[in-house]
């Protein structure tokens, strides 16, 4: 006899349909992964125990890299190919590298393209390999604890990154075969996690002291709507500028010549972190330092000493929280809470001055290491659809104005920063030459008027206008944002209809063919075979997307009528009996079909979206066209 | 295919096209709008419904920024009224005004010579703010009267308060370097 199974309203039915998703957190020093398991957000650890991965990638000759503990272990006496701090590097180009490069033990190779490579034993090294790196470290990781295989992955970013660096990121996720479901910003993954959607509403200032990057921002909560009201920091600043400066202390004391060498300098700079998580105990820290050729010194740092060290760090922190209330037009007595994250935090002289500044004794009782980790995986676990009822929303903004070269080296802002995202905008501009049949559009990032005081992102060419006089041409430049701040523009000649667009790629990240080669080459080291590979990508692919029009068509079919409805219900069934088919083309031909034949119903559905969002309310100027609003 | 083909930035909040709006209706209609559009809602959805959500979603952000504030709503209803504030030719204004202002460009310029440059910059702010204030009611009784003549004051308007928009800008930038 059958048994019935019996499931508690509310609980989910099946647990095989379940759907992992994982959150994480790419740190400059260390990395972390974290899942929602039987309901409760838990960083992953290592088979050791170990939740925090050291973002430390060792390249080996002719063998597969080393990422973590084991890395880091080795780090002094293999320091050219020990890549520490990679995330300083995430959409960087030669020259700020350069500007870096006094705190960066290893060297670089000025290859012809624009981002530096890191010189290691395994040939040159983008900073996205290296992260893709540490990122497969945490996927195999998070695969063993979960036993199933799993892809889908919400990342964070500091809310201060830029465009630039937000790509980087991401092209690091998908050479490591991740699917990106959002790139979500720090601060505002801090908050979900300390659920502070469950306070009616608030104001809270998120300060994230990492390893690398100081960002600092203002949320507004409203009964489960996260706003980003401002956001401000510094993306090289960090807990690893307090090891510096203690070393140089330690140099300064034990008379270490400044030429020392790597190997040396890395020693010193474990040296200076081991007394800087002592002195948040204690009140003083022993120190006894192996000098190259001479012996040993002693001595001793207090506390006290170390705050003066750190003090003009952490007095680098304080602009930028005054420019994100001034930016939210808000007093500091009205910030309702502040939330500390990032390992630095955890010393007790910021704690202080943060509580001076804000006037108020910040949140503090989430590990702040892995506070970010645990948010990221809250919401990766409503984005794949655990929680279809949550009424949670994170609204981010970009944190940088973007912006257009003009006459003159000048620069026309497009969209000021703090504008929520996603957005779009577009912006006319014309010619200044007579008879000009090609423009040259140069889009750059940041708040200075002058464009070699910004970032350059890209530049792209819009040909063929037909020649004009002066100022007769028309060309609309249109920037479009998504929910990820990753940015497309693309550029129309009015008059003519002359278009030209382009993601846009910075120029200090990697091509879509460098990540096409790089994807490959990765397979061939695992012996995968490619058309296996491609069959199963677009089987995902497949499966995505019925999952997709099913669920569309059971929660809205009754938009559609029956001639319609039986139109998608073959390009359906024509998908599903393609994937079974295993055939790969066949089943991209299908997925475009269907795409194709959904496109009047997905325009609906969202017409019908906006009129739900309204129901309830007066409807004045509205117009509803025969459908009615289901409440 | 454009969803809400059409639509005005009134006509998707379901606000009638005046220039006193509710700004907290206006805030909880955009919440509402957002829950039910954003990608978050959607990442899991087919290409086809994450490419409208996204554009949608920016809607819903350009039309929400844009109803909010009073000078870009101001400029906003006049385009409805065909008047498109940037894309004239003519561009008179009010000399009066305009000596006004390089009087006020002239303060900005020596608060950074001020024994006490903050206290000043914050009594410029204020009397910005309260023009600005002057300028909006201007506006109001001037698009209220839909006639030529009336739209025309409204223009004016809303072309002199964007230069108190700019002079206040400037303000918080030099209040910036000032930190």
């Amino acid at each position: 006899m059958a048994l019935f199974q019996i499931s508690e309203p509310g609980q989910t039915p099946a647990p095989h349909e379940r759907r992992y998703a994982v959150g994480i957190d790419l740190g400059t020093t260390n990395s972390l992964v974290a899942c929602v398991r039987s309901g409760v957000a838990e960083t992953l650890p290592d088979g050791q125990g170990r939740h925090l991965l050291p973002s430390v990638v060792r390249y080996r000759a002719k063998d597969v890299p080393v990422v973590g503990h084991d890395a880091i272990a080795v780090a002094h006496e293999d320091p050219l190919n020990t890549i520490a701090s990679v995330k300083r590097l995430m959409g960087r180009g030669i020259e700020d590298v350069r500007k870096l490069g006094q705190s960066l033990p290893y060297e670089f190779s000025h290859g012809d393209s624009a981002m530096p490579r890191i010189r290691t034993v395994a040939g040159d090294q983008s900073p996205v390999a290296v992260s893709a790196e540490i990122l497969k470290a945490l996927k195999t990781r998070a695969t063993q604890s979960l036993g199933m295989e799993l892809s889908d992955a919400v990342i964070t970013v500091p809310a201060y990154f830029d465009d630039a660096q937000r790509q980087a990121t991401k092209d690091a996720a998908r050479l490591a075969g991740l699917n990106v479901l959002r790139l979500l910003s720090e601060p505002t993954a801090a908050a979900v996690a300390y659920g502070l959607d469950k306070n009616p509403r608030g104001i809270y200032a998120i300060y994230d002291l990492g390893g690398g990057t100081f960002d600092i921002s203002l949320l507004r909560l409203n009964r489960g709507v996260f706003e980003v009201m401002a956001t401000a920091g510094d993306s090289a600043l960090g807990g690893d500028d307090m090891d510096h400066a203690i070393a140089e202390w330690i140099m300064r004391e034990a008379g270490i010549r400044d030429n020392a060498d790597h190997r040396q300098m890395r020693r010193l700079l474990r040296d200076a972190r081991a007394t800087k998580e002592m002195l948040t105990g204690a009140e003083r820290a022993t120190l006894r330092i192996q000098r190259d050729n001479d012996g040993i010194w002693e001595g001793v740092l207090t506390r006290a000493h170390l705050n003066t060290l750190i003090d003009p760090l952490i007095d680098r922190t304080l602009p930028p929280c005054k420019r994100v209330l001034r930016d939210a037009g808000i007093r500091v007595n009205e910030v309702d809470g502040v939330v500390l994250v990032g390992g630095a935090t955890r010393m007790p002289r910021v704690r202080e001055q943060v509580s001076r500044f804000f006037g108020r004794e910040p949140l503090a009782d989430i590990d702040p290491d892995k506070v970010v980790a645990i948010g990221a995986a809250l919401q990766a676990d409503i984005l794949i659809g655990n929680k279809r009822d949550e009424e949670m929303l994170l609204l981010d903004v970009i944190p940088l104005s973007l912006g257009l070269e003009i006459m003159g080296g000048m620069v026309e802002k497009i969209i000021p920063r703090n504008t929520t995202i996603p957005a779009a905008k577009a912006q006319d501009f014309t010619t200044f030459k007579d008879g000009q049949t090609a423009l040259l559009i140069h889009v750059v990032q940041g708040e200075r008027e002058l464009v070699s005081d910004c970032r350059s992102l890209a530049r792209f060419e819009l040909r063929g206008i037909p020649p004009m006089v002066a100022g007769a041409a028309r060309i609309r430049v249109s920037f479009q944002i998504d929910a990820d701040g990753l940015l497309g523009v693309s550029a129309k000649e009015l008059t003519t209809g002359v278009e030209s667009s382009v993601v846009v790629k910075p120029s200090y990240g990697l091509t879509d063919n460098e990540i096409e080669h790089m994807l490959r080459d990765s397979i061939t080291h695992a012996r995968e075979d490619e058309e296996a590979r491609q069959l199963r990508e677009r089987q995902v692919d497949a499966e995505r997307l019925i999952e997709a029009v099913q669920r569309a068509l059971a929660a809205d079919g009754a938009l559609l009528d029956a001639k319609e409805r039986a139109e998608i219900d073959r390009h359906l069934d024509g998908l599903i009996a393609a994937r079974e088919a295993k055939d790969a083309a066949r089943i991209k031909q299908a997925i475009k079909a269907l795409d194709s034949a959904t496109q009047t119903f997905a325009a609906r559905r969202m017409d019908a979206n906006i009129r739900r969002a309204l129901t309830g309310h007066k409807l004045e100027e509205f117009s509803t066209s025969g459908d009615k609003p289901t409440p | 295919m454009h969803p809400a083909p059409g639509k005005n930035h009134f006509e998707l909040f379901g606000l009638p096209a005046t220039f006193d709006v509710d700004t907290d209706e206006l805030a909880v209609r955009y919440r509402e709008l957002q829950r039910r559009v954003h990608p978050d809602k959607f990442a899991n959805a087919s290409d086809q419904d994450r490419r409208l959500s996204l554009q949608m979603t920016a809607l819903v952000n350009e039309g929400f920024h844009t109803l909010k504030d009073p000078v870009r709503r101001g400029r906003y209803l006049l385009s409805l009224r065909g008047i498109d504030i940037g894309d004239e030719t003519d561009t008179t204004m009010d000399p009066a005004f305009l000596l006004e202002q390089m009087e006020l460009r002239e303060e900005l310029e020596e608060v950074r010579q001020a024994v006490n440059p903050h206290k000043q910059l914050a009594e410029l702010a204020s009397r910005i703010e309260q023009r600005l204030q002057d300028k909006i009611g201007y506006f109001r009784r001037a698009f209220a009267d839909d006639t030529p003549d009336g739209t025309g004051k409204a223009r004016n308007a809303v072309r002199e308060m964007q230069f108190l928009e700019k002079m206040r800008r400037e303000i918080d930038n030099l209040e910036e370097e000032l930190i």
